[in-house]
C-alpha cells in the first residue's frame, strides 16, 4: 500500500543542544495518528538512538519518517563516514563515540543493538567513505 | 452532573478579556479564544491549573465544593493534605491544625499524611516486584496522571497502581471513627482540603477506581480566614499527631520519593519540568531510573493553585515542621497492605484527544493537510489567532474549527493583494 505520510528531519553532525527534536517530533506525529502505545514506545526507543547515532557519529544526515496502514519506517540516511565493519558494531557493548560525546554521557555502545531489539524489520546498509543508510518498520497490526 | 466530564477548571466568560496569556501556558493545548473569549477543549483539559495561575483577572475559577456542605453528613471529618501545614507562619505543631479544623465544625480531623505512609509501604512493597516497568511513576498528582493519559499514552503501564493518599486516609478515618463511636460509616462525610482543581475532579471522577472514598473538597482559600484564626486558640497535643515525618514530607516535591525509600529516584516539579523528563522516559534514556516522582505544581503540592502561602514559605514551613513529628519513622504494620483498598481496581486508559481521526487513514490525509497549510502560516506563533501556536491552529483549520482568516498576518497578506488589485483596477480605468 502507498505510503500516506513522509517526514524528513535534517540532522546535523554534533549538535547535541538540539539532539532529540527530531524524535520528539515523530512521537507527536504518531500519537495524533492515535498510533498504539506498543507500536510507540518501541518506534521511541528506535528512533531516539538513530537520532543521537547521526549526531554522534555520521557527518550529518537526515532522519525520514513514512507511514502506511500497515506500518511505521524510521529511515536514517547520512554523509559518511560509513562503518567498516557492520558485524562488528552490531555487537552489544560496542561503540565508536568520540571523545566530546563520551564527556556527555553518550555512547553507552547499545546503540544499534537496541534498534535491532525494537524494530520489527532492520536493515542496514554501510559504505566507508560514502554514508550510512539504516531502515527500520515497525509493524502497526 | 455528568461526572465523567467534571472539571473544577471553569472559566468565568464575564471576566475573561480574550488575551493569550492562559492560551500559551496550557500543556495540553486545551485553550481557544474564540468570539473574543477563552474556551476550554473538555477532552484534553488535565485540570493542572496553570491558567489559574496566569489569569490576570482571574477569570479561570476552580470549582469546589463550599464549607457549607459539610452538613450534608451526619458525621463530618476533615482530612487535611500534608501542604495545609505550611500556610500557618507560627505553628506550634501539626495539632493545633487539626485541633482548629475541630474548633470550625469537624467532628474529627484525620491527616492525610497518615494515608501516605500507607501508600508509602505500599508502593515500597511494589518497587520489590522487578516485571513492573521500570522507572514506576507515581499516581499521587492526578494533574501528571491525567497529563499521561493525554499525551504519553504508552507510559500508562509505568504508573504504579496504589491509590493516592486522599483515598486510603478517607478509607482509613471513616473505619476508625464508624467503630470508635458504633454509628454507621454511611453517615460520615470525609473532606479533602484540597491545595488543587486536580484533587476536586480526583474525587468526583476518580482515575483507577468506579467511586471515590472522599465526599468533597473544600479548598485551602476558602477556610484559610476561618481556621487561622482558631488556630491561634488551639491547643497543642503530639499524642494526636499521628502521621509520620515522611508522610508529612509528600507535601513538597522530593517527598515521595524520600518516604519510598529507593536510590534511584528522581523527584520532578513544575508541569514543564516533568514534561521534558516524561520524553526522555519513553525514549528510555533514563536506563536507571527506578522511581519517578512528578508534581505538576512547582514545589510540589505546596505550590498548589488554591493555597493561601506562596510555595517558597510553604516549603519551609513543611520542611520544619516535618522534622518535629513525634515518628521520625514509617510505622505502617503489614496487616494495613490487605486490611483496605489501597490498590486500583480498573486499568487506566489512554485519552485519544489529541488524535486527529479515529480512523488511521483519514488521520494521515489530515496530517498532510496540516502540513501544507502550516507551511503557509508566518510561523509567530502569536496566538492571535486565538490557538496557542501556528501549528495548533492548522490543526484547528483542518478540524473545522477555525478559518485561515481568522490568521491576521494572512488577512494582512489577502488586504494588500485587494489593495493592489484596486490599484490597478483604478490605473487601468483611467487611461
Ligand atoms: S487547567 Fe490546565 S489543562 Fe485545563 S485548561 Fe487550564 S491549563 Fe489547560
Ligand atoms: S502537585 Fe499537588 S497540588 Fe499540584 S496539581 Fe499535583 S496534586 Fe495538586
Amino acid at each position: 500500500m502507498a505510503v500516506l505520510l513522509e517526514k524528513s528531519f535534517p540532522v546535523e553532525a554534533g549538535a547535541y543542544t538540539t539532539a532529540g527534536e527530531a524524535s520528539t517530533t515523530i512521537k507527536r506525529t504518531l500519537k495524533q495518528l492515535g498510533i498504539s502505545a506498543e507500536v510507540l514506545r518501541h518506534v521511541s526507543v528506535a528512533c531516539y538512538e538513530v537520532e543521537l547515532n547521526l549526531v554522534i557519529h555520521s557527518l550529518g544526515g537526515t532522519l525520514t519518517l513514512l507511514v502506511d496502514p500497515e506500518k511505521v519506517t524510521l529511515i536514517s540516511k547520512d554523509i559518511g563516514p560509513g562503518i567498516p565493519d557492520i558485524d562488528k558494531a552490531m555487537t552489544e557493548g560496542f561503540s565508536t563515540a568520540n571523545e566530546e560525546a563520551r564527556t556527555l554521557g553518550f555512547g553507552a555502545g547499545m546503540g544499534l543493538p537496541n534498534m535491532k531489539r525494537n524494530a520489527t524489520e532492520f536493515d542496514i546498509q554501510s559504505e566507508v567513505g560514502v554514508g550510512t543508510t539504516i531502515t527500520m518498520s515497525f509493524a502497526l497490526k | 452532573m455528568d461526572t465523567k466530564r467534571f472539571h473544577s477548571v471553569r472559566l468565568e466568560g464575564d471576566k475573561c478579556r480574550g488575551c493569550t496569556n492562559c492560551l500559551k501556558r496550557c500543556p495540553t493545548e486545551a485553550i481557544r479564544v474564540r468570539g473574543g473569549r477563552a474556551h476550554i477543549i473538555d477532552e484534553r483539559c488535565i485540570d493542572c491549573g496553570e491558567c489559574i495561575r496566569v489569569c490576570g483577572y482571574h477569570a479561570k475559577v476552580a470549582v469546589t465544593d463550599p464549607l457549607s456542605s459539610i452538613s450534608r453528613f451526619r458525621y463530618k471529618i476533615a482530612l487535611p493534605a500534608p501542604s495545609l501545614y505550611g500556610q500557618f507562619k507560627e505553628l506550634r505543631g501539626i495539632s493545633q491544625v487539626l485541633n482548629g479544623l475541630k474548633q470550625m465544625g469537624f467532628d474529627e480531623a484525620f491527616e492525610v499524611a497518615r494515608g501516605a505512609d500507607v501508600v508509602s509501604r505500599a508502593i515500597r512493597e511494589r518497587l520489590k516486584n522487578p516485571d513492573l516497568p521500570r522507572p514506576v511513576i507515581s499516581s499521587a498528582c492526578p494533574a501528571i496522571v491525567r497529563l499521561i493519559q493525554v499525551r504519553f499514552p504508552d507510559l500508562i503501564d509505568h504508573i504504579v497502581d496504589v491509590r493516592q493518599p486522599m483515598e486510603v486516609a478517607a478509607m482509613i478515618a471513616k473505619r476508625e471513627f464508624a467503630r470508635k463511636h458504633g454509628v454507621d460509616e454511611k453517615e460520615i462525610g470525609c473532606f479533602f482540603i484540597t491545595p488543587c482543581p486536580a484533587k476536586v475532579t480526583a474525587v468526583r471522577n476518580p482515575i483507577g477506581h468506579e467511586k471515590s472514598a472522599v465526599d468533597g473538597a473544600i479548598s485551602v482559600l476558602e477556610i484559610y480566614g476561618l481556621l487561622s484564626s482558631q488556630i491561634r486558640n488551639a491547643p497543642v497535643d503530639i499524642t494526636i499527631e499521628t502521621a509520620s515525618d515522611l508522610g508529612v514530607g509528600w507535601a513538597r516535591s522530593g517527598g515521595e520519593c524520600k518516604a519510598v525509600s529507593v536510590e534511584n529516584a528522581m523527584a520532578v516539579d513544575g508541569i514543564e519540568n516533568c514534561i521534558r523528563v516524561l520524553e526522555e522516559i519513553e525514549d528510555n534514556r533514563l536506563r536507571d531510573l527506578e522511581f519517578f516522582e512528578g508534581a505538576a505544581c512547582t514545589g510540589g503540592c505546596v505550590g498548589g493553585p488554591l493555597n493561601f502561602e506562596n510555595n517558597y514559605v510553604a516549603r519551609s514551613n513543611v520542611t520544619r515542621l516535618s522534622s518535629r513529628t513525634p515518628n521520625p519513622e514509617l510505622n505502617v504494620d503489614s496487616g494495613m497492605m490487605t486490611k483496605y483498598e489501597l490498590y486500583d481496581s480498573s486499568r487506566i486508559l489512554p485519552n485519544s484527544a489529541m488524535k486527529l481521526d479515529d480512523d488511521l487513514i483519514e488521520a494521515m490525509r489530515k496530517m498532510e493537510r496540516i502540513e501544507a497549510i502550516y507551511k503557509e502560516l508566518p510561523g509567530y506563533d502569536c496566538g492571535s489567532c486565538g490557538s496557542p501556536t501556528c501549528r495548533t491552529f492548522a490543526e484547528d483549520i483542518v478540524q473545522g474549527a477555525a478559518t485561515q482568516m481568522d490568521c491576521i498576518h494572512k488577512m494582512k497578506e489577502q488586504l494588500k493583494i485587494m489593495a493592489q488589485q484596486m490599484v490597478n483596477l483604478a490605473q487601468t480605468t483611467r487611461e
